[in-house]
């Protein structure tokens, strides 16, 4: 058989093995220790010294044409196999993950916690009170006396023993300031409660009060931190406010802030009757009344207090348009807040 | 408070539009509610007079008028209305009028045939103008009407109607005058006064008056009227301003009575003088005493309630309301008039007591100026002179008055400091003086005095706030937002309440946020402390008492979601519940709910229901890292065998278990829900992590299978295995629980895994031998374990 030959044969066996194994087996038929390569060499010696050095690289070049073609083989086999393996473990990544999902906040969470946050980042701390409060702490204390005409603003729930559920949040800002003398940067989110119940109230829902007392803490520090608040709730750099005189028994003076609408941006719509106003958060300069409740000097402490509701807030950034909503607790609805 | 602005504007009218004015006191803290036209637009309708009315020829409804609206030729007009008549005034639209139309849509008036009748305008009812009164027929127009005028002229119908949302403290503007001030002092307008010159007595008719409860009834001024006219009616320009306030006309003598009231501020009453038995009494109620009253209910008195009394008993509930039996009526022509100044605190609460609220109650609760009664009733004599005649004793005049408060303290620098800017002192005098408040003094000190019509003002405070209010809020600079120097202190090993619920959230938990109060027998059913904590004036029975415990609410919801078609739910709720009334009873906890699949239905694993331990795992990832046990315990609400308390560090710190049987089948649940319940401060509560050395040798790993008694709870075995192990087990746990073939009935096998690690070196064989049959050794003895073979 000629080099030739061997070559061609060669390369038609090679392609034929469809195996790693077997291309091994057709590799020992060439360049095997009987293999037709290795016969070739064998024959050299019979040849003179000049012929051998012809025949010899003749022979070794057809030997490096084989082992090429066998590599380039080998290399064709393994990247099939690769190819069918991969073929094989393939999946439907489309399918869903296994194990549970992850579930969602109460829209009103949502809303205090960013609240919160807002207030913390210059320096408000968190601060708590019971909900089942005293007249003291939730009416004497925030200079609304008995028969004040202020109290029939607050529908209250009544308990045995003359307790109620709190009105407000106000009653923690009195608590606090009684066990902790100004500086005083406090919030105080939670429940209350008041004793009315139709499409747009619900006899409990959240708020939350705020309270800053020191030497020089004034109206203009009012008006600049709720305007910056309301401007960051809501994520909007010139958002309109307005601040009206209003009336508060434990603030004066006392205001309602008004922020331009957001849903209709000022133009007039249902949410805001037309007004391009919504009425979003009472405030006002601590009264020295209440100061006086709980120890304060009012001749060198003065500070402010405000008052928001929680659900209002959620309705206008969430566009919530049922207060009912937020007690069905209906999964449906709260899903939407995750 | 409703008004007519064109009677404001009548005591004091800026240049400003009607929504100017609007704004103007809306800013200045008198919130203006809503403004409404009286009269949609209209144009070009006129008082008419119907000459003649013939039938039309060709219709049997229809009438063919010849109308007068001042031109020189009467107008020929069809008209179907049953009240059209010769003689009648009524109004008339012209040919090219546009009237409102149905649902505001304009409608042109144009000449028309009907039914071969030429006609040349239309003759109006109220509707069709989209004004209140009789929609029956054509208007019927006073007989002085003047033919030709305008009819918004002639009825006044470019007017609003202004409504005002006042705060309490400002009963001084419960009032036109009140208001009228307050434009005044806003826009520097001239006030024209209400004319309260004395009218002088045409005879010297007195009526007795006493005061016994001085204190409730400083001021009391009264006056009789004899022989008024019976047969007077109130002038149409006080009927007028009357309905714009939203009151109807009722006998001309308690109109002005009314009308005084809106004009100036001042509650009157008149009682008919016959009806009176001997002098007038202002006193406390005699316990048990009954009144008719005038809106025909009849009250109980108690000793804290102010009467107007005569020797028959008691007549008026004082400031309140008139009883039925001394009112005047159509037949009275002697009356006896009444303007008293009550103190607020006699009046407050009184009217809400007896389910009363009425004007003059809204007014006396919120304080009236104490000066204002003598000058109220020379208003009232002059209007009733004027209208139903008849002649005016003198006034009688009881009490000794209300004193004029002592001047106010008022330093301008203070004002700065409060409102946070530099107002220059000359500005703040003249808002005080053009607020009618005395000035004395210069210098750091001011003495302000305010005059009885601002009751309100008391305090130092009180002046700051009317410098602001008048000067305008919107006039205050913004500061900018000042941050705290000092960095907050925040406790390392205290989690925070979000973080808590982020984690419950990502455990597939919903959080949800339900009422503090629930139905009574929700209560008794989930309730482990405390007593009921029922409210006294609940919105419904099933929001009747404060709740014991998170659970009732969780199941609540769970139902709820379960009829919308849910079928597995993950529910939390973190918030209080009430042991008792007392400040520190009312634990904020944290509590969850699991039914259902124990995950989400899937394609990948076999569905099963939710367990004990699934929600164990739970709780166990919340609690984490603190030492927390689980005991078996009885709840009232959950399965006494699949029940445990849990403890943080040793102290009680909630509940988890599966809902009793009893409550599963009470609220017709499919499933078993498992709860929980933990307390939220116990929860937060915890140490920043403190170091200990990491063992140089790795550790060495030997399990044991124990057989035990199948009621041995784990717990015990594994405390008391940790309580005596060899200090060089490091770890004692189980990891497996086997029942079935090749282990006795009744019994189980327990499979523990325990590490034993010497920090120093490596153990020999017979030191984990001796360690492992030490624990073999506690557990044989203690719980009758033997090891599995």
């Amino acid at each position: 058989m000629n080099l030739d030959e061997i070559l061609k044969d060669a390369e038609r066996e090679f392609t034929a093995a469809g195996s790693l194994p077997i291309l091994d087996q057709v590799k020992a038929r060439y360049l095997g220790k009987s293999g037709a390569i290795t016969a070739q060499m064998k024959t050299l010696g019979t040849l003179s010294a000049e012929e051998r050095k012809a025949a010899g690289a003749r022979i070794n070049q057809v030997k490096d044409q084989v082992e090429t073609l066998l590599r380039d083989r080998r290399d064709a086999i393994q990247a099939a196999e690769l190819e069918r393996q991969l073929a094989a473990e393939s999946i439907d990544v489309t399918l869903p993950g296994r194990g549970d999902t992850v579930a969602g906040l109460h829209p009103v969470t949502r809303t205090m916690a960013r609240i919160e946050a807002l207030f913390s980042s210059i320096g408000f701390e968190v601060a708590d009170g019971p909900e089942i409060e005293t007249d003291f702490y939730n009416f004497t204390a925030l200079n609304i006396p008995e028969n004040h005409p202020a109290r029939a603003m607050h529908d209250t729930f009544y308990l045995e023993g003359g307790n109620l559920l709190r009105t407000h949040t106000s009653p923690v800002q009195v608590r606090y300031m009684q066990n902790q003398q100004p500086p005083i940067r406090i919030i105080a989110p939670g429940r209350v409660y008041r004793c009315d119940s139709d499409v747009t109230h619900t006899p409990m829902f959240h708020q939350v009060e705020g309270l800053w007392v020191d030497e020089s803490v004034s109206f203009a520090d009012l008006k600049g931190i709720l305007a910056d608040f309301m401007a960051r709730f809501f994520e909007r750099d010139n958002l309109p406010v307005r601040f009206r005189p209003s009336f508060f028994p434990f603030t004066e003076p006392s205001a309602e802030m008004d922020i331009g609408c957001v849903i209709c941006n000022g133009a007039g719509c249902r949410v805001c009757s037309h007004t391009g106003w919504l009425e979003v958060l009472g405030c006002g300069m601590v009264h020295p009344n209440v100061f006086g409740h709980v120890g304060i000097d009012t001749e060198r402490y003065q500070g402010f207090a405000f008052g928001l509701g929680v659900e209002r807030l959620a309705m206008l950034r969430y566009g919530v348009d049922d207060l009912r909503l937020f007690f069905e607790n209906d999964v449906r609805f709260l899903k939407q807040f995750a | 408070m409703q008004f007519s602005e064109a009677w404001l504007r009548s005591l004091v009218n800026p240049a400003l539009n009607t929504q100017e004015l609007g704004h103007l006191l809306t800013m200045a803290g008198l919130e203006v509610e809503a403004i409404e036209s009286v009269a949609p637009a209209f144009n070009q309708v006129v008082v008419a007079e119907i000459l003649s009315a013939e039938k039309h020829p060709n219709a049997d409804r229809l009438q063919v008028c010849q109308v007068a609206v001042g031109g020189a030729e009467p107008l020929t007009i069809v008209c179907g209305a049953p009240n059209a008549r010769a003689g009648l005034k009524t109004a008339c639209a012209l040919v090219g009028a546009v009237l409102p139309g149905a649902q505001l849509q304009p409608l042109q008036i144009k000449q028309a045939k009907v039914r071969d009748v030429a006609s040349f305008g239309m003759l109006c009812s109220s509707k069709e103008l989209g004004i209140p009164g009789d929609a029956a027929g054509i208007m019927e127009l006073a007989a002085e009407a003047p033919v030709g005028q305008s009819l918004r002229q002639w009825l006044n119908l470019d007017d609003s109607l202004i409504t005002l949302k006042l705060t309490p403290n400002r009963g001084d503007c419960l009032s036109l005058a009140g208001i009228a001030r307050e434009v005044a002092a806003l826009t520097a307008t001239p006030l024209a006064p209400v004319d309260c010159a004395p009218v002088s007595a045409g005879g010297d008719a007195t009526h007795a008056i006493g005061i016994t409860a001085e204190a409730a009834c400083p001021r009391y001024c009264g006056r009789v009227i004899r022989g008024i006219d019976a047969a007077a009616s109130s002038p149409a320009w006080m009927v007028e301003r009357l309905e714009r306030s939203g009151l109807r006309p009722i006998h001309p003598v308690v109109d002005v009575t009314n009308y005084v009231l809106l004009e100036l501020g001042q509650p009157m009453h008149a009682f008919d003088l016959a009806k009176l038995q001997g002098g007038i009494q202002v006193r406390m109620g005699r316990a048990g005493e009954q009144l008719a009253l005038l809106n025909e209910q009849s009250i109980t008195l108690t000793e804290d309630a102010l009467v107007i009394a005569d020797d028959s008993g008691a007549l008026a509930l004082a400031g309140i309301m008139g009883g039925a039996g001394s009112a005047v009526s159509e037949a009275s022509v002697d009356i006896f008039l009444e303007a008293a100044h009550f103190d607020p605190d006699a009046i407050a609460g009184r009217a809400r007591c007896y389910g009363l609220s009425t004007d003059s109650s809204h007014r006396f609760e919120r304080g009236v100026d104490p000066q204002l009664p003598r000058r109220a009733m020379e208003r009232a004599t002059r209007l009733i002179l004027d209208i139903c005649g008849g002649e005016c004793g003198p006034i009688s005049e009881a009490g000794s008055g209300v004193a004029a408060p002592a001047a106010i303290d008022f330093r301008p620098a203070r004002v700065r400091r409060l409102l946070g800017f530099d107002l220059a002192d000359a500005t703040m005098r003249g808002i005080l003086q053009g607020l009618d408040l005395g000035v004395a003094g210069e210098g750091e000190t001011w003495a302000v005095s305010a005059p009885s019509h601002r009751f309100d003002i008391k305090g130092e405070v009180d002046l700051i706030e009317e410098i602001a209010r008048v000067h305008g809020y919107d006039a205050i600079p913004v500061a900018a937002p000042r941050g705290q120097a000092s960095l907050l202190p925040v406790e390392e090993g205290k989690r925070a309440q979000h973080d808590l619920k982020k984690l419950m959230v990502a455990r597939g938990y919903q959080e949800i946020i339900t009422y503090s109060f629930i139905s009574e027998d929700l209560d008794k059913d989930f309730r482990a402390t405390g007593e009921a904590l029922p409210l006294l004036n609940p919105i419904a029975s099933q929001m009747g008492v404060m709740r014991g415990s998170l659970m009732g609410g969780l199941v609540q919801t769970l139902k709820h979601n379960l009829n919308h078609g849910q079928e597995r739910l993950r529910l939390f709720e973190i918030g209080r519940a009430f042991h008792s009334a007392e400040a520190d009873a009312q634990p904020r906890l944290a509590a969850g709910l699991a039914y259902g699949a124990a995950h989400a239905e899937q394609w990948g694993e076999p569905t099963r229901g939710v367990d004990f331990f699934d929600i164990k795992a739970d709780v166990e990832a919340l609690l984490h890292p603190l030492p927390a046990q689980f005991e078996p315990a009885a709840h009232p609400a959950l399965h006494p065998g699949q029940c445990a308390r849990v403890s943080i560090a040793g102290q009680a710190a909630g509940w988890i278990g599966a809902l009793h049987p009893r409550l599963t089948q009470r609220h017709a649940l499919a499933k078993v829900p498992i709860l929980f319940e933990i307390d939220l401060a116990l929860l937060l509560s915890g140490q920043a992590p403190s170091y200990r050395g990491v063992p140089r040798l790795p550790a060495v790993r030997r399990d044991i299978a124990v057989v035990v008694d199948e009621k041995q709870p784990l717990a015990a075995m594994l405390a008391a295995v940790r309580a005596a192990m060899p200090p060089l087990v490091s770890d004692f746990s189980l990891f497996d629980v086997y029942q079935g073939q090749g282990v006795e009935s009744g019994k189980k096998s327990l499979a523990f895994k325990m590490l034993l690690q010497h920090t120093e070196k490596t153990l020999t064989e017979s030191e984990i031998d001796s360690a492992v049959q030490e624990i073999i050794g506690i557990l044989g003895n203690q719980f009758d374990a033997s090891l599995r073979r």
